[in-house]
């Protein structure tokens, strides 16, 4: 297992393996349609008879649904449709988001449009159709709808109490999922505990921001009955399943089509009633309806996260050894889980995931998901880890106070070993291999640790307030049907690969997985043309089809490049046999003797071009009468890969934080930022330290900017691009990426995810490098975002 | 309502004329009326940036000018930028530093980092992130994007020296 050609593993020089490139910073070769304006976008294509869709949206949080007139808005010229509920579910049945192996988890059924009640503020009530996007608007704001306003049950806090408003009645109460498991003696590791440290943690719901849009283009042919949708998606064969079941369709007379994707992050791997909608009405008028979101239903009906109240105990003892973890999550995940993945996967993950990178034997968590009348959640980038790793980390850093420890040295001694493995965490985590301490070890040959505390306690004198915060993290990657397959969900755990060779001797590979923007359809390519040994320029690869592609789970939770990839390795090495043994059959040689590099078949003993592959397809594809009768020359294979020992691939990392506050305003400079993360086989790294650069901005966007206000009405304040705050620029600093590589051995390729590890530990770094400054003044803020306001109120300046 | 008005204008070096809704705004004039679909909406109110176009040789937002303003003006987007071969050093310094992820963001972040080259041929790593900041990016978290800039810059004036 492992062992992939490499020229290190040959002890060769690039040189003499020239196709090499595992392990390498290719550019990809698609950002070239992406810097001259080539792309294609969802909203880019058009289509013959596209009409165009806009929704009424609720103004209020809870109300029901009186009367829709529609008279007014029929007249607005270029108006051709109205829909309400009644009208598409007459083709479309509702979706029920529960796991099975979430236990006793219940939600209420969902439609395109509700039919009776509007459950949050941005809810999409009401549907106008019109030659142009601006004629649909119009025909909106003529649309008559009568609201009932409710009271509307917004703080999760009371979601439960008597009194609360149940927002489905036929549920019985608010509460959508509670689980509690116990490991060891939790009550006896903090009686006998030298020290208990404990607090509470918030984590702002916020979202995606993408800056593309959810878009979608549905367009149902009555003539053949299929209806086709092109979408900007991350998980095409998963909307496939979910269109043809909820339109009472069959799988096989759906497609969709996903081009390029302006960034998803999470947010476009979800089934949204708004583009459910769009299905139905495009299969109603049996012609194309394109719908792309605006910024304000973006930030009203995009899926937001995070919105998490956590209560944490760590229990240590006189040497500093961890104890026992005590975690209490609460989270209010709107009025509907979100279908398939559902909403109670964020806290479970957050309670599987707190104390992770550590070594001790007790732990308690329970998790709790609630109803309110908010705009639904469900996964985003890094799903539960930021609050896991903030919540852990900011218990390890409180801890190393109150012991009096030095913070590296506490987590020195705490994280599991390096040489521990396998192992399983207390929470019930089964990790392969990680490396906690080689990449402690990385990020300290990186950090300028005394320079920085020289400094620190340089500028105290002079009232400058810096601090520096760290942050171990594990990362699930891989998911095997662990995840969400044994709960019943229609979602891909293995993903597949077709490789072919044509006849100028280049390559197709189609892959399951998708590209948006990661740089999935680049890695496929070093990985197929290191694997057959072509150069990469001669491989085309092709994703987001499910009429062309093998079918797969698309590209979330860090599953792209380690399931993906596996495939396109494994088929492309299929490919590579099948090759040579036509190619032995022409040149009457052993195919076992023969190899091939850059694209020509070459004497393996002493690397003599013996035929181009563009020759061998020439005869292959035009002279086949020319070959043995019984070879078999099928220039393409197909392989599929799918985790089999473990639940997931865990990877790990840390980071540090190394910032400014300004204790008169409350804001937060960020001066430099590191980061060591262990993906496993890394195989193009300029990728994944982009990756690692992106993620650990998105990451501080939720720290310091980021956040969905609500009033107490339910009203969602924050729907602008200037009243959301993402980071720009001038705001980042420049980030320090490391790695420590240690393969899976569940795969020839050995990777694991890499997109998702800045996301997950740059919340925790901030939090406490931002406290490390502030603790000569004996403040602390533990609320993100960490806004100048609750900086200021934690020192004190305001009330 | 909707009043119509003509214009005429030079968009990528070519003329053109149409008939305008007066509540056009200058991207979607693109984008739907013609077909120049490299300039992107994403906030339609100026913050992002993701629209960003030329507009007589400055740097505009798309969904801020309305295009019944345009008669006799000269717009130029990514497109033609592309063509001509004004900005090539830039756009393969974005390919060499995969300065683009998602490429939503990158026809506008191409223009207006375009401008900081001849405005501020000097500028440090602090001033081009400082000149970028109206132009979001969610992917990359802008390391790339100042890195590919710097590299230009350096670039054009080891060239100038030259």
């Amino acid at each position: 297992m492992n062992e992939i050609v490499t020229p290190k593993s040959l002890g060769l020089s690039r040189e003499d393996l020239p196709n090499s490139y595992i392990g390498r910073s290719v550019p990809r070769p698609n950002v070239r349609k992406l810097v001259e304006g080539r792309a294609t976008y969802t909203d880019d294509v058009t289509l013959p008879r596209l009409v165009h869709a806009a929704f009424l949206r609720s103004p209020h949080a809870h109300a029901r649904i009186v009367s829709i007139d529609t008279a007014a808005a029929l007249a607005v010229p270029g108006v051709v449709r109205v829909f309400t509920g009644a009208d598409l579910a007459k083709v479309c049945d509702p979706w029920v988001a529960v796991l099975a192996h979430l236990k006793g988890m219940k939600s209420a059924p969902q439609y395109p449009l509700p039919l009776e009640r509007a459950t949050w503020q941005g809810e999409a009530v009401a549907a106008v159709v019109a030659d142009t996007r601006a004629a649909a608007e119009d025909g909106v704001a003529a649309l008559a709808v009568a609201f009932e306003p409710l009271p509307a049950q917004v703080d999760m806090e009371t979601a439960l109490a008597p009194g609360a408003v149940v927002i489905h009645p036929e549920l019985g109460d608010n509460l959508v999922f509670t689980r509690t498991a116990e490991t060891g003696d939790v009550a006896g590791a903090f009686a006998a505990a030298h020290r208990v440290v404990e607090a509470t943690f918030h984590t702002g719901r916020h979202t995606g921001v993408t800056l593309e849009p959810r878009s979608i283009i549905a367009d149902y042919n009555r003539a053949d009955g299929t209806l086709t949708v092109h979408h900007s998606t991350q998980a095409p064969h998963m909307m496939q399943n979910v269109f043809a079941t909820q339109l009472r369709m069959a799988e096989g007379d759906v497609r969709v089509i996903c081009k390029d994707v302006g960034g998803s992050y999470g947010i476009k791997v979800h089934v949204y009633p708004d583009e459910m909608a769009v299905a139905c009405m495009s299969k109603i008028m049996g012609r194309p309806v394109k719908f792309i979101a605006d910024r304000f239903e973006a930030f009203g009906s995009d899926i937001h996260a995070r919105d998490h109240r956590i209560k944490g105990r760590l229990a240590v003892d006189a040497e500093g050894r961890f104890l026992a973890f005590d975690i209490d999550d609460l989270t209010g995940i709107g009025p509907y889980s979100v279908y398939p993945r559902t909403s109670a996967v964020e806290g479970n993950q957050v309670v599987n995931l707190c104390g992770g990178p550590y070594a001790f034997a007790n732990y308690r968590c329970t998790t709790t998901v609630v109803l309110q009348n908010k705009s639904p959640t469900c996964q985003y980038r890094a799903v539960g880890h930021p609050i896991a790793t903030t919540v852990t980390e900011g218990l390890v850093d409180l801890a190393a106070e109150a012991l009096g420890m030095d913070k590296v040295a506490l987590r020195r001694k705490n994280l599991i070993r390096d040489d521990a493995y396998p192992c399983t965490s207390p929470a019930g985590m089964r990790f392969e291999g990680l490396s906690h301490h080689a990449s402690l070890d990385k990020l300290l040959e990186m950090v300028p640790v005394e320079k920085i505390r020289a400094d620190q306690a340089e500028q105290r004198k002079r009232g400058v307030y810096r601090g520096l915060g760290f942050a171990s993290f594990i990362e699930l990657t891989n998911p095997s049907p662990f995840m969400y397959g044994i709960g019943g969900a229609k979602i891909s755990a293995q993903d597949g690969c077709t490789v072919r060779m044509d006849p100028d001797g280049s390559l197709v590979a189609l892959s399951g997985v998708t590209e948006q923007g990661q740089g999935t359809e680049a890695i496929l390519a070093q990985i197929v043309a290191h694997g057959v040994g072509v150069p990469v320029s001669k491989v085309k690869v092709v994703t987001g089809d499910t009429q062309t592609t093998p079918y797969g789970g698309g590209t979330w939770a860090c599953r792209g490049a380690g399931i993906g990839g596996e495939a396109a390795l494994q088929s492309a090495i299929a490919l590579k046999e099948q090759i040579l043994e036509v190619a032995g059959a022409m040149l009457q040689a052993q195919a076992a003797s023969l190899d091939i590099v850059m694209g020509e078949v070459v004497d393996k003993a002493t690397g003599q071009v013996r035929m181009p592959l563009a020759e061998l397809g020439r005869i292959v594809y035009y002279r086949g009468d020319t070959l043995p009768k019984d070879l078999a020359r099928e220039l393409v294979q197909t392989r599929h890969f799918i985790t089999k020992e473990y639940p997931f691939a865990f990877t790990n990392g840390i980071q540090a934080s190394w910032l400014e506050v300004d204790v008169e305003t409350g804001m937060v400079k960020l001066l430099e930022h590191w980061c060591v993360e262990d993906c496993g086989r890394v195989i193009n790294p300029m990728l994944v330290d982009e990756q690692v650069r992106g993620g650990i901005v998105q990451g501080i966007g939720g720290a310091l900017y980021e956040h969905c206000i609500y009033n107490e009405d339910g009203q969602l304040l924050t729907t602008t691009l200037a009243d959301y705050l993402v980071p720009m620029a001038a705001e980042m600093p420049d980030m320090h990426v490391g790695h420590v590589e240690t393969p899976t051995k569940e795969s020839l390729l050995g990777a694991k995810g890499a997109g998702e590890a800045g996301t997950a530990g740059a919340p925790a770094a901030i939090m406490n490098a931002i406290n490390d400054a502030l603790s000569p003044l004996g403040a602390r803020v533990l609320a993100q975002p960490f806004t100048p306001d609750r900086i200021l109120r934690a020192l004190g300046t305001i009330a | 309502m909707n009043r119509r008005i003509d214009i005429t204008l030079t968009v990528n070096g070519e003329r053109v004329s149409r008939s305008v809704d007066t509540r056009l705004h200058l991207i979607d004039f693109l984008r739907t009326e013609l077909g120049l679909t490299g300039a992107h909406t994403a906030c339609e109110h100026g913050v992002c940036g993701a629209c960003t176009v030329r507009l007589d040789g400055d740097p505009v937002r798309g969904c801020l000018v309305m295009a019944a303003s345009l008669d006799g003006s000269v717009v130029e987007t990514i497109e033609g930028l592309s063509d001509t071969g004004e900005i090539r050093d830039l756009q393969e310094a974005f390919v060499a530093r995969n300065a683009a992820q998602c490429g939503y963001c990158t026809p506008g972040m191409l223009i207006t980092a375009a401008e900081i080259l001849t405005t501020a041929p000097d500028a440090s790593r602090e001033e081009i992130r400082e000149h970028i900041s109206g132009n979001y990016c969610r992917c990359t978290g802008y390391q790339a994007i100042v890195d590919a800039v710097e590299d230009v810059l350096k670039a054009r004036r080891t060239s100038e020296a030259a």
